[in-house]
């Protein structure tokens, strides 16, 4: 088990009021499962990806990340968990828009601590995997959505993390866009990433092996087509 | 860290406006500072220099009685309690460190009642009794005529040397060369006139009382005669006093002190005679005390204008942090520790300001030039003051960048992620 949520509860200060958005969420993610959470927009999909990716911590409840119990770990070893063990993808792509997509997927192996020379060999194989060989060069502003999120997603997996964090990574795409991306996650998955990935569309949704539906902060028992065994890796 | 400094310099340069507008305070502070710096040094050096050129690095030790300068008269010879200088002891003073030459002479000081030409009293005047090292240790050279001769000093000829001053007040300005005059009843014959080797060039406007000094220093008539022949006109033993020449200008004041000192503990055995040194630094010295206290105020008032423009860094970096929350956010998740962040903010702080400091070193060193071409005071560019200006550009980088880096690294990765 790579990921092991029992118990968990989020709620937001808002002024005065308490807003509950997670409830009593309990949930296991094997390694090298595929993973889709589906839900409604404001059902707290957001929040729950944001605790997995230990970007946030739950107001109550224990949080198991690859078997070490992560509510004592400090700011800075919850920052090289997130640089060294999760990738993350997201809706609006959040590259650094001037710098090139090779700068960009090279940024985490700068802060991994990576000679600044293997760095770019490494970004450049990066882009060449998710297809973008060609333009390493090119600026954010001079790609298409979808090539955007391909380096994104470049950025997410060059520092070889165990799990990749998707939220709602087609929002923005076209549908021919979006299932390239959807061949992507397949193709990391069956490499052994374990692949989490939030989506409101079915379509999306049914690319991976097990899908959980939340509403309301909830998790709803499960009703998905089938149950997925797991194959051990 | 350089990837850090790499990408500062392309920030500044993708925002060159705000960047300049920014730096503006910090250019402003530090060029006015340099420029002060730079003139305060250049005074300064002039000063030394023109002492040096005009034979001023000169210290003069004679005894005082009581605090004040021991006036010789007619009828004192040597009091008790004080010796003449034997060649002995001038070697020794010869000897200290940073000498360059020395000399032993006796001096009166006449008020218009012992020196004639015919009938014409040359009044305010005075008189040395010098061996041979004494022009060119004062830096006195024969403009016509002729210097002392060793045989002068050897046959205690009645021969004289005069400035320019007294041929315009004895002479009238007509050659005064071979002409007898009357020195304390004793004839002597004019074989030669001196003056300064180096004149003084008035370059300086600025310092009043440095020419008022410089002035005051050469006035009244003078007249030389052998030292040897010193006790035909006036006493056998009489108070002396020693001129020394320095190396430099810096030692002036350590070189008399123990010419002083040495001249105190082997010649001066009463309570109330002292030999003092008195050389042109000393005066240069208050001089330098005023000029650098008032540009010490004008460096204070600089520094305000520093101050400011390290709180307009302060602003610009607050509204850089807001700015780039999203980038903040993103650079949070995918793993980049607080302190990464903190360094990359404070660092741009730093570029920016550093880079100000060295645009407002260049300025001021225009500045210094055109204010030295306008209004003719001369300028030294210090090295050390612009080393230290760039550095504390740096440092002002460092404080006032600190608070909005903090609140860079500080931010929440997934406020800051959902920032729009
Ligand atoms: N920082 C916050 N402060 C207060 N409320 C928040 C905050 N973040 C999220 N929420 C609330 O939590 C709920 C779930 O949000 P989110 O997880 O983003 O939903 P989803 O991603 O499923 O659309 C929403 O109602 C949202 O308004
Ligand atoms: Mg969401």
């Amino acid at each position: 088990m790579i990921i092991e949520l029992s118990n968990i509860f989020k709620s937001y200060e808002n002024g005065k009021m308490e807003v509950p958005v997670l409830h009593d969420i309990s949930l296991t993610i094997d390694k090298g499962e595929y993973v889709a959470i589906m839900g409604a927009s404001g059902s707290g999909k957001s929040t729950l990806m944001n605790i997995i990716g230990c970007l946030d911590r739950p107001t109550k409840g224990a949080y198991h990340f690859d078997g070490s119990n992560i509510f004592g770990y400090s700011d800075r070893q919850l920052s090289d968990l997130r640089l060294n063990k999760i990738g993350f993808v997201f809706q609006s792509f959040h590259l650094l828009p001037g710098q090139s997509a090779l700068s960009n997927v090279m940024l985490p192996l700068q802060y991994a601590g990576v000679p600044k020379k293997q760095r770019k060999e490494i970004a450049a194989e990066m882009l060449e995997k998710v297809g973008l060989g060609e333009r390493i060069h090119f600026k954010p502003n001079q790609m298409s959505g979808g090539q955007c999120q391909r380096v994104a997603i470049a950025r997410a997996m060059v520092n070889k993390p165990e799990v990749l964090l998707a939220d709602e990574p087609t929002g923005a795409l076209d549908s021919k866009s979006g299932e390239q991306i959807m061949e992507l996650f397949g193709q990391l998955n069956d490499e052994g990433v374990t692949v989490v990935m939030i989506t409101h569309e079915q379509e999306i949704a049914s690319h991976a092996k097990r899908i959980i539906h939340i509403k309301d902060g909830c998790i709803i028992p499960d009703k998905s087509k089938e149950v997925v065994t797991v194959e051990e890796s | 860290m350089l990837e850090n400094i790499r990408l500062s310099f392309q920030g500044i340069w993708s925002h060159k406006l705000r960047s300049i507008l920014t730096m503006l305070g910090i250019i402003i502070g530090i060029a006015a500072i340099i420029t002060i710096v730079s003139t305060i040094k250049g005074t300064n050096e002039q000063i030394k220099e023109n002492l040096v050129g005009s034979g001023n690095n000169n210290v003069t030790v004679s005894i005082y009685q009581d605090g004040y300068e021991y006036e010789i008269n007619n009828y004192s010879g040597l009091p008790s309690g004080i010796n003449t200088i034997s060649t002995e002891l001038l070697d020794k003073i010869s000897n200290i460190e940073n000498v360059e030459s020395c000399s032993v002479y006796n001096k009166r000081v006449d008020w218009g009642d012992s020196i004639f030409y015919n009938d014409t009293a040359l009044g305010s005047s005075s008189i040395y009794g010098v061996d041979d090292k004494y022009f060119s240790t004062c830096g006195y050279a024969v403009s016509y005529g002729r210097g002392f001769h060793e045989s002068d000093f050897d046959k205690k000829r009645k021969v004289v040397i005069i400035d320019s001053s007294t041929v315009t007040n004895l002479f009238d300005n007509t050659n005064p060369l071979n002409k007898v005059i009357d020195i304390n009843n004793e004839p002597f014959t004019v074989i030669g006139v001196i003056e300064k080797k180096d004149t003084f060039k008035p370059v300086i406007n600025s310092i009043d009382d440095y020419y008022s000094y410089v002035a005051d220093s050469e006035s009244g008539s003078r007249l030389y005669i052998p030292s040897t022949s010193w006790p035909t006109a006036y006493y056998f033993d009489e108070p002396q006093a020693v001129v020394i020449r320095a190396k430099n200008t810096d030692s002036m004041n350590s070189v008399g002190k123990k010419a002083a000192t040495i001249l105190n503990d082997a010649i001066v055995t009463s309570k109330s005679f002292k030999y003092k040194s008195d050389s042109a630094m000393d005066d240069l010295e208050s001089i330098q005390d005023i000029s650098n206290s008032t540009n010490t105020q004008l460096i204070w008032i600089a520094s305000i204008s520093l101050l400011v423009g390290g709180i307009g860094v302060m602003n610009i970096m607050l509204v850089s942090v807001t700015e780039r929350t999203r980038e903040i956010g993103l650079k949070k998740a995918i793993g980049a520790r607080k302190g990464k962040i903190l360094s990359q903010f404070l660092t741009e702080s730093v570029v920016l300001t550093s880079m100000g400091g060295f645009l407002g070193v260049l300025c001021g060193i225009g500045l210094a030039q055109a204010v030295s071409k306008i209004a003719n005071i001369p300028v030294a560019i210090s090295i050390p003051a612009s080393v230290i200006a760039v550095a504390f550009s740096m440092l002002i980088g460092i404080i006032f960048g600190l608070i909005p880096s903090i609140q860079a690294a500080n931010l929440d990765p997934i406020d800051a992620l959902r920032y729009e």
